[in-house]
Formats: C-alpha cells, structure tokens, sequence
C-alpha cells in the first residue's frame, strides 16, 4: 500500500491562546485532487503555510510521502510546491531569473525544457525578461504557479490560485492543475470558489474557525449533504397546497401553478411520485435540481456556527 | 515528478544560488551599492588627500592622508557589508517574499553563509576600489599585506553578521536606519578614523578602548602603515571575538527562524 502524499494528525496552532487551527486530522493520497475549504479565517492557509513550512507548528504532526516536516525538512520541501495566497514576487529579478534561482534553491538542476514547457503552458513567453514589477496581477498569479512547480513537486499546494484572476484565466489555470495531476502530481487546493472545488476536486474538507468540520469525496458530500429540489408545473391552478404535500417541504407559488419541493437528502422523487398522481394532480411538467456545493457550504458552516 | 539531490555539488546548490542572487541583487542596482559608497569615500579622499592631507601629520613619518586612507578604506568596508545584507534580509521580510525561501530546503547554515559572503564580497569590493583610489591621492604603503586582508575580512563578516541581526530585529525602515545612525556611525568617527586615540586626553582615551571599532581600525591601519596605537595581535583578538559573538548571535536567531516564521 502506497503512503499518504500527505498525513495530518492532530495539528494545532495558536496565535495568541486563540486557535487557528485546532486538533485537526486528514489524509491525501497520491494522485488525488483535494480541496481544502472554508470562509476566511477558518485557518486553510494556517494549516498550509504548516505544511509548507511558514509556520510552526504548535502540537500534532505533519508527513509528506512518510516523511515528518520538521525532522526531514529538507527532503519534504523537495517534495512540496506551495502557491501562496498573496502575491510573493521579488521586485528585482525577472520571471526568468526568479524561475531558475527557484529550480536552485530546491537543489534541482535547471531543467530548460521544463522550464520552458511551464513557461508557455503558463502564457509567460512574452514576459520572460520583464522585472516583477510590471506584470499584470494575473501574469503574477500565472508565475506564482509556475515557480511552485518549476521543482517539479510530488505534492502541489495551491493557495486560492484563482482569487481575482479573470474567467479566461480561472479555466486556463484548472486546466493546467488538472494536467499536472494527471501526471502523477497530487494537488492540495484552496479556495473560495465551490464551483471550482465541485469542479476539480476529488476530496472535500471543510473548515470552519480552525476545525474540521466535513470531509468526504465530493460526490458523497453532494449527495448526502445536499437536499434536492423539485417543481412541479401544473396545467390547472391550485387554490391552496394539498395538506399531504406539507410534510414534504412544499410550497405553492402565486400563480397556483407550480409547486415547489426541498427533498431531503433521505428522500427522492420516486418516493414522492405516487403521491403526486394519487392527488390527481394536472402534471405538465416535472424539473430537478441538485443542491450545489456552495449551497452545502453554507449549510455546514451555518451549522457549526450555530452550535454552542 | 521529484528530483532527488544526486550529489554534494545539488545538495549544495541551494547555497550556490542564494549567493549567486545575493551577489546579483547588488550588482543589478551597482549604481547605488558600489558606485555611491566609492564616490563618498572618493569625496573624503580629496578632502583629506588634496587639501588637507599633506598639511597634517598626527602620527610622526606619516602624512595625515596616509593616516586616514586606512579608515575610509575599513569605513567602506564596514557600511557596504552591513548594508548589503540588512537591506536584502530586511526588504525580504516587509514585503513577505522571505517565505520562497523558508518554503525551499534551504538550510539554516547555507541561508547564513550565502548572505554574509555576498556581503562580504560588496564590502569588500568597496574597499578594494577605495584602497585603489585612494593611491592618486597618496603614496600609500602596505606593511603587512596578509594581516590587512585578514582584517578586511574580518571586517566584512563581523558586519555582515550585525546586518543580519539588524535586519531581523528591525520593525521598519526607522529602526533599520537606527542601526546604522545610531550605532555604526558613532563608533566609525569616535573609533579612530580621522584621528589617532593617543592624542586624546586620557579619560577619553581610555574611554575609546571600549568602543569595539576602535581595535578594528587599530589593527588595519597598523597592518597597512606598520604603526598603529595597539600591537596586532591584540586587536585582531578582539576583533575576532567579537566576530565570533555576533556570529553566534546571527546563527540563533537563523537557527530558530526568529522573526522569519510564524
């Protein structure tokens, strides 16, 4: 059995008595997608700058690929990449320099072709011997990548990559992570767009004031966390909702002629149709929706504020 | 993906690059790192070696543009080493880019030696166009050579390490300059470099054998002209404990990552 790309256990930090993050515990395999998420504040980028190395760790434990963070530093940088959330670039050099000053640093020869190969992936030609300082946010945010992988790292982390990037950007930018991953990279990715996590990520965890409060694969999440809705349009109008249909979270809307259900996430359609033609209710027309991400999101997050 | 180090010369590589871009970040802006310090030295030459410099002597068989040319020289030295790397260390940490590196496998040691060679290497490129300079402006001997070059270095990497120092400590751009202001600059002009300690009255000779800078200048101007107010040996003791104390101190705090992680 291959070890974990990344093992987490009980990991805590404070700053201040006040908890970042607090006793929190997970595991990545090689080649997965995961997504770490959570509102601001909830200690995504506390929990990466540990793994990475930024931060220290309070209590609990951190192992890239078997090896302990902090007793094998050296090799578990080698392994890692991290892409920070702000924008870290070093106003004196060009993306070039930068890019095999990086490669360096990690005790890595300079690869050109990959190097190169990042480079055109990543839209960077036309900048290569541009200082820092004049590059568009987005073409920061593109080297960014590109010097978190110029290393070629086991284990990719990504810090909100796409935050206030364009939509062009956003899909070139998924795509190439997901490109990465194909080739054997695992990805651990932040993030404050669900669409982007529903999108990519094989594994979700939440976090929500330094605590982890749901991890599952994306598919189970949406399924078992996510109620599903249902309308249902009429060719006659009703004057007021059948009773039988209360229990099911119905509601009627203004015009009489369509009925909207919120099936949780123990029920379904089938369950729901026999009673529907059982009220010899006029059916025209029958539409589902799944609940989304961010819908599921919210829910969790709302849930562990409101407990005590 | 990964590459592992396959050799000393890769496990070593993360040094070679750090030196390797701490030496470029000073050239890139040489206009303002070699050519600004060697012009203030070049100004101070032309003060003491055209003018003044041949109307003076402090100290008997010498003139005093001879004397002071040793000072200015260790003066540029001093300043440059310093500033090298308390300003990289220091622009690192306020503008964040500091975490690229505690991100890489970059050891504590390595971080070290790659910002104090890079600094000594400008402190002493300074001090060695001064030196040369400085020749148009006097007949400028050169007793001991070796223990020059001994106290050059010495120089470099005692500064050096109080440039990591500072930058680690300082909050901002104030405190960073109060380093410089408010330390260096005192114990430069009161250690010595424009005039000898044995002129002084006794209780402020006395009182200039506690400034550290003092046996520093000592010891390079005795080993360039042959005559200084202490014997080598002692300076070059002092100086090296000294060097040896900061270093110590420059280590911990790279060591323990003070101030550079959270």
């Amino acid at each position: 059995m291959s070890l974990p790309a990344l093992s987490i256990a009980n990991l805590s930090k404070n700053y201040d008595g006040v908890p970042a993050v607090n006793d929190i515990s997970l595991q990545i395999e090689p080649g997965e997608i995961f997504g770490l998420l959570g509102p601001n504040g909830a200690g995504k980028s506390t929990t990466i700058n540990m793994i990475g190395g930024v931060t220290r760790i309070d209590s609990g434990s951190i192992e890239v690929f078997g090896y302990d963070n902090r007793k094998d530093y050296q090799k578990t940088r080698r392994m890692v990449g991290v892409m920070h959330q702000e924008v870290v670039i070093d106003n004196f050099f060009t993306i070039d320099q930068t890019l095999r000053f990086h490669a360096g640093y990690y005790g890595v020869r300079d690869d050109v072709a990959w190097r190169q190969r990042l480079i055109e992936r990543l839209g960077l030609t036309p900048h290569l011997h541009k200082v820092m300082i004049k590059l568009s946010g987005g073409m920061k945010r593109r080297f960014m990548i590109a010097k978190a992988l110029i290393h070629k790292p086991k284990l990719l982390i990504l810090d909100e990559p796409t935050a206030g990037v364009d939509v062009e950007l956003r899909h070139t930018l998924w795509d190439f992570v997901q490109e990465i991953n194909q080739q054997g990279s695992t990805i651990l990715l932040t993030t404050h767009y669900l669409e982007e996590a529903e999108r990519m990520c094989h594994r979700i965890a939440i976090m929500n004031h330094g605590n982890l409060i749901a991890l599952d694969s994306t598919a189970t999440m949406l399924k078992n966390l996510g109620t599903r809705g249902l309308l249902v349009h009429l060719h006659s109008a009703q004057q007021t909702l059948p009773e039988q249909l209360k229990p099911w979270g119905a509601t009627l809307d203004a015009t009489g002629l369509s009925i909207h259900f919120t099936l949780p996430a123990d029920r379904t359609t089938g369950d729901l149709l026999p009673l529907l033609c059982q009220l010899n209710l006029s059916i025209k027309d029958i539409e589902t929706r799944q609940a989304s991400l961010e819908e599921i999101f919210l829910q969790i997050t709302q849930d562990d504020r409101s407990k005590p | 993906m990964n590459q592992q180090p396959d050799s000393a010369f890769v496990a070593w590589l993360p040094f070679y690059t750090l030196l390797q871009k701490e030496i470029r970040r000073f050239l890139r802006v040489a206009s303002q790192t070699l050519v600004t310090p060697v012009i203030t030295a070049s100004l101070y030459l032309f003060i003491f070696g055209a003018t003044l410099g041949e109307r003076i002597s402090v100290v008997e068989g010498f003139s005093y543009a001879q004397f002071v040319i040793p000072g200015l020289i260790l003066m540029g030295i001093i300043n440059n080493s310093f500033s090298n790397v308390a300003s990289s260390l220091f622009m690192s940490r306020y503008l964040g880019n500091i975490v690229d590196l505690m991100v890489t496998p970059v050891t504590p040691t390595q971080f070290i030696m790659a910002y104090t060679l890079a600094a000594m290497l400008r402190g002493l490129a300074v001090g060695l166009i001064v030196w040369l300079i400085s020749c148009c402006f006097a007949t400028l001997p050169l007793a001991h050579p070796l223990a020059a070059l001994a106290m050059a270095c010495l120089a470099s990497f005692l500064f050096a390490q109080f440039g990591i120092i500072a930058a680690v400590h300082a909050n901002n751009f104030d405190s960073l300059a109060m380093f410089t202001n408010f330390i260096i600059l005192p114990l430069i002009y009161l250690g010595g470099v424009f005039y000898p300690i044995s002129i002084l009255p006794p209780f402020w000779a006395g009182l200039s054998h506690l400034n550290p800078l003092f046996y520093l200048i000592d010891g390079f101007r005795y080993a360039m002209l042959g005559v200084g107010d202490l014997s080598y040996a002692l300076s070059f003791g002092v100086v090296t404990i000294m060097a040896l104390v900061l270093f110590i101190w420059a280590a911990t705090l790279i060591a323990n990552s003070y101030r550079l992680r959270n």
